[in-house]
């Protein structure tokens, strides 16, 4: 018996397709007769689905950390 | 209101993202947006003492921001002048129909609001991201914005893959919360 926190965390690996195949089969279970984990996977699923039609674009680190030293030269 | 008070230390870490994103929406160009980015953050530093402490200083920044996109269409725009004015053919189309007919935007097109829409959602996104506790947005933002894996995100973070797990399933229970309150309910 998986704790609804273990599901939670399997539900996040889900996210980024990296849950192995028998922690989908323990998630498609525990599902089966837990609400409050069906509403969290949902939710969690149209947070991906955001994200990625929000097309974030972000600098890359290496980037931030010339801007910082740029940044200190002048001050 | 408390007063707001400059820190120009943490500019780069919490707000460049932000800016980028609010840049590259409106010149659609990444090095381009780069580059005004830096020099908001040039002039905010240069202007700080102008700051009244009356606004945040995120949106200050931005409204730095904004003036300098402005200029650098002025810029091009003034470029553009001395040469030739050239209007683009549609080469496409067939028909001998009425050319200003064929540039009209089409009224019936969703396209242009869902991207209105899509840059608000990322704005709001992004809002939700700066709330998280610093390891946590980084985590989020690595692994979901960018993409990289889970290796190279442990190696970033100098974390374990378990340890991982539990911090972007935090994180991602703190935006879904913060998006239904701040995104659906509009």
């Amino acid at each position: 018996m998986k704790s609804c926190k273990d599901v939670e965390i399997i539900c996040t690996k889900i996210q980024y397709k990296e849950a192995s195949f028998l922690e989908k089969i323990k998630i498609k279970l525990h599902v089966l007769f837990c609400k409050t984990c069906k509403t969290f996977s949902k939710q969690n699923t149209e947070l991906t689905s955001l994200c990625s039609k929000a097309n974030i674009k972000t600098l890359p680190l290496e980037e931030k950390e010339k801007m910082k030293t740029e940044l200190k030269s002048k001050t | 209101m408390t007063k707001q008070e400059l820190n120009p230390d943490i500019w780069v870490d919490s707000y460049s993202d932000y800016l980028f994103n609010y840049a590259v929406s409106r010149v659609s160009d990444s090095e381009i947006a780069k580059d005004l980015v830096q020099e908001t953050f040039f002039a905010g530093l240069k202007s700080a003492k102008n700051f009244k402490g009356e606004a945040a200083e995120r949106t200050w920044l931005i409204s730095i921001l904004k003036r300098k996109v402005i200029d650098h269409y002025r810029k091009i725009n003034s470029k553009k002048a001395k040469s030739m004015v050239r209007i683009t053919q549609n080469q496409n189309s067939e028909s001998d129909s009425n050319f200003l007919e064929e540039q009209v935007a089409d009224p019936k097109s969703l396209l242009e609001n869902s991207q209105i829409e899509n840059e608000e959602l990322g704005m709001a996104i992004q809002d939700c991201i700066a709330k998280l506790p610093k390891k946590h947005a980084l985590a989020f933002t690595l692994k979901t914005i960018n993409g990289l894996s889970t290796e190279e995100v442990c190696k970033e973070l100098d974390i374990n893959p378990s340890n991982l797990w539990v911090i972007l399933h935090r994180a991602r229970t703190v935006l879904m919360d913060c998006l239904n309150n701040n995104w659906f309910k509009i």
